[in-house]
């Protein structure tokens, strides 16, 4: 069989994409959630607000380390592996990276060392305002990621003369149509990321009996966070889906797998996309549900993905199925919200009464948020194939032309090992850094602060004590 | 409507972007192909915090000139990227590796040994790979129609293996001096001794690269020979600091050695980029060719002239707060 360098090229950027994704996802969150717990801190002094806020700091340096170390390959492979799409873009997409670099370094020489180091340093309010200016920061980071990844969905306020795009309207190109709904959507995803899995350690550290009144402070805040949130995430979710649906309809078609344009379509709760036979081989659906929830009526017209030629549209399957994942996982994360409530109400959220089965539940759901961030990514990314923007540049004449099968696999396998070391390694700590707690640092006779360097913040050794034999 | 010529201060931008680059992350990857040879594991730890403190700084220029270059000069990133695709692949590994090995060296005693390798080898590779980036540049591209057209392991021929070892060995001498200023006792005694046969094999290269070049290279040949005489001072002044890196060590100076190290680069890299002017993606296109639309350049410029001189500052402000010897058993790991 010959490699094929394109196919081989979207699977190490999904991989890398991926990869590197979930670490900004899950900092943005934090980094709020530690702006907030500051501010409690701040307003009352009360101790167990700053237990919380010191170990979530420690987390965050961690996964924000490994974000910056993931995503250092991100500005290189627009270069080595859709070198036609970074030529042909550059005058949007070039600015759109570049900001979001400059923001990300400003942040961290102003602000990310006073966050991590500062504490009992600088008076407290400084303390609290460089905590903001960081959660600020990341939203700024997000910004122009989105800006430049919606602007590929819906390409406006450019023309694209001689093979390259060129900016007519800097604020219609950044605030491009789904832009709003994509950003909202996105800090959604990281708040609720952040909050299940803040709930989901708090939920453990509970089981355990450990820290209990911090953790109960902590795993209550969360519950009442998740259960406004996660309603809402569904209520955006629609509204960018209605949004998508009026710019990128055969990625919706795709979603919904609906292969034919037809009044009133069924909601497909499960369905074998055929693409080769361009229709479903099974299919389980809520008679015109989807038409009811796309177009507000129950025989509105919907699009199907026949409307476009076989070549122009995306792989259906992984969209259909990408989506499905991540709407049961929204509807799991609204059903576990509304049920802490009902806990919190009977009185069996804390205390003698708790419901261990539920704090175990929590555990595991921290894990969910990330499947849906992927899974959603998933669906917008693979929907709008095979454009890179949508409409005007497809993948195929993206892809950097002098790419060999052989050189892309070489460098997937070799990225694929590279992670796995870096994965493996910041797990592991990650999961140290958890165990050792709200414990009292240890006195460690390796670290003193030094900024710049967010691992640094961690204090916590990468092996137990008892299993250093080598040391004297 | 154009008062400044964008594509010009751009140039002076990433140029500027690139030297940082070199100079800074050239001492803590010369560290780290240092490290494997150092007298002991007391001397590593020295090696390593000389460095901690300011190494994820000094990649900051990195990714900025990445990021910067996809902005303003969208065709060498567009030529670069995809011509150097495995030696690319390369340097981030490398770069990842040492990365991460610093963070967990110090966390980790059960496996230090690995931490140990993945810092060295990472640095080694990292630092080959930009020594034949800088060959390739010399080489110069198969270009058609903005395209790279050649295949993908045209950028290693026998001439960017010489200026990966080369840069390698450049590197190696700025890690060397860098630790004869921050290090004291036996670590600094060593690399005294050592610096001397760094400086020899460099220069050793370095000839063997500049009369190698002008047959490489036509456009730098006639250049060379033509009508500019004045750009035989770049060379004499990278002799000159050479000279002085000699004499400042068999005098055991401490600073000294240092700054005649970042003066033979600098020079050196004023010679290169003088040899070359203003072609950017060789042997073809200008920098006014490469260049990215000026409303596009003008947007990012005025981000960057707010951006860099805070982190210059910034970068100025770590190096105080770290300055002085970094003593065995104390240190900030």
């Amino acid at each position: 069989m010959e490699l094929d360098p394109l196919l081989l090229s979207r699977l190490q950027f999904a991989f890398v994409v991926s990869f590197h994704a979930i670490f900004p996802v899950f900092s943005i969150g934090l980094a709020s959630y530690l702006a907030v717990l500051n501010g409690l801190f701040y307003r009352t002094q009360n101790p167990a607000w700053e237990r919380l806020a010191i170990f979530w700091t420690r987390v965050f340096a961690v996964v924000f380390g490994m974000g910056v170390v993931s995503g250092i390959v991100m500005s290189f492979q627009f270069g080595t592996n859709w070198s036609n799409f970074s030529l042909a873009a550059a005058n949007f997409l070039g600015p759109m990276l570049s900001y979001e670099v400059v923001t990300a370094f400003f942040l961290e020489a102003a602000f990310l060392g006073v966050l991590l180091f500062g504490r009992g340093k600088v008076p407290q309010g400084v303390h609290l305002f460089a905590s903001i200016m960081v959660a600020i920061g990341t939203f700024i980071s997000a910004f122009w990621i989105l800006a430049a990844n919606s602007w590929m969905q819906t390409p406006v306020g450019m023309e694209f003369v001689d093979g390259r795009f060129r900016v007519t309207d800097w604020s219609e190109a950044i605030f491009n149509p789904s832009f709003p709904y994509r950003f909202t959507h996105m800090v959604l995803a990281s708040f609720l990321t952040g909050g299940f899995v803040v709930a989901g350690v708090s939920a453990w550290y509970l089981l355990i009996g450990r820290d209990v009144e911090a953790n109960r402070k902590a795993f209550s805040m969360c519950l009442w966070l998740l259960l406004v949130l996660a309603p809402t995430q569904a209520v955006v979710g629609d509204f960018h889906g209605l949004n998508t649906l009026e710019h990128q309809p055969t990625k919706v078609a795709a979603m919904e797998g609906n292969w034919e344009t037809r009044q009133g379509a069924p909601l497909l709760l499960f369905a074998w996309p055929d693409q080769d036979a361009q229709q479903n081989r099974f299919e389980l659906g809520i008679p015109g549900l989807a038409s009811l929830i796309l177009t507000h009526h129950l025989d509105g017209e919907l699009p199907g993905i026949s409307e476009v030629p076989p070549a122009e549209q995306p792989p259906v399957w992984i969209v259909f199925w990408s989506f499905r994942v991540m709407v049961a996982i929204g509807f799991a994360m609204i059903a576990v919200a509304v049920a802490g409530l009902w806990l919190r109400l009977k009185g069996r959220l804390f205390g003698v009464h708790a419901h261990r089965g539920y704090l175990q539940l929590m555990r595991l759901m921290s894990v969910t948020p990330f499947l849906a961030v992927l899974a959603g990514w998933f669906v917008t990314e693979t929907g709008r194939a095979p454009w890179l923007v949508y409409g005007i540049m497809s993948q195929a004449e993206a892809v950097t032309p002098s790419l060999t099968g052989g050189m892309a696999l070489f460098t997937l396998v070799g990225y694929g090992l590279v992670y796995a070391v870096v994965f493996w390694a910041g797990v592991l700590y990650l999961t140290r850094v958890v165990r050792q707690g709200m414990l009292p640092e240890a006195p460690h006779e390796d670290e003193v602060e030094r900024p710049k360097r967010p691992l640094s913040a961690a204090h916590v050794p990468f092996e137990d004590a008892a299993s250093q034999p080598g040391r004297s | 409507m154009e008062m400044f010529d964008l594509s010009l201060i751009w140039a002076a931008i990433i140029g500027f972007g690139v030297i940082m680059y070199v100079l800074m992350d050239g001492f803590d990857l010369g560290v780290g192909i240092l490290f494997p040879f150092a007298p002991d594991e007391g001397s590593r730890d020295v090696m390593m915090n000389s460095v901690a403190p300011v190494w994820d700084g000094n990649e900051t220029w990195l990714v900025l000139g990445g990021a910067g270059l996809l902005a303003a000069f969208p065709l060498v990133y567009a030529v670069f990227l995809p011509a150097l695709y495995i030696g690319v692949f390369l340097m981030l590994a490398g770069l990842i590796f040492r990365g991460i090995a610093f963070e967990f060296r110090f966390k980790s005693h059960r496996n230090r040994r690995w931490w140990n390798r993945a810092f060295s080898w990472g640095s080694a590779v990292a630092a080959f790979a930009q020594g034949a980036v800088v060959g390739t540049y010399i080489q110069g591209f198969a270009v058609e129609d903005f395209v790279y057209v050649g295949g993908p392991l045209d950028w290693l021929t026998p001439f960017t293996v010489l200026t990966g070892v080369g840069l390698m060995a450049g590197y190696a001498l700025l890690g060397a001096t860098w630790l004869i200023m921050k290090s004291e006792g036996h670590t600094q005694e060593w690399a005294y001794r050592l610096t001397p046969k760094l400086l020899l094999a460099v220069l050793a290269v370095f000839a063997v690269i500049s009369v190698w070049t002008p047959f490489v290279d036509d456009f730098v040949r006639d250049r060379w020979f033509g009508q500019l005489h004045l750009i035989w001072i770049f060379p004499a002044l990278a002799l000159a600091s050479a000279a002085w890196l000699w004499r400042s060590v068999r005098e055991r100076r401490e600073g000294q050695p240092f700054i005649a190290t970042l003066g033979l680069f600098v020079f050196t890299y004023l010679g290169l980029v003088v040899s070359k002017w203003p072609v950017i993606v060789p042997p073809n296109y200008t920098l006014w060719e490469a260049a990215s639309a000026p409303e596009s350049q003008l947007f990012l410029l005025l981000g960057m002239l707010f951006v860099i001189p805070i982190v210059l500052a910034y970068t100025a402000w770590t190096y105080w707060v770290f300055r002085g010897k970094v003593r065995e058993g104390e240190g900030y790991h």
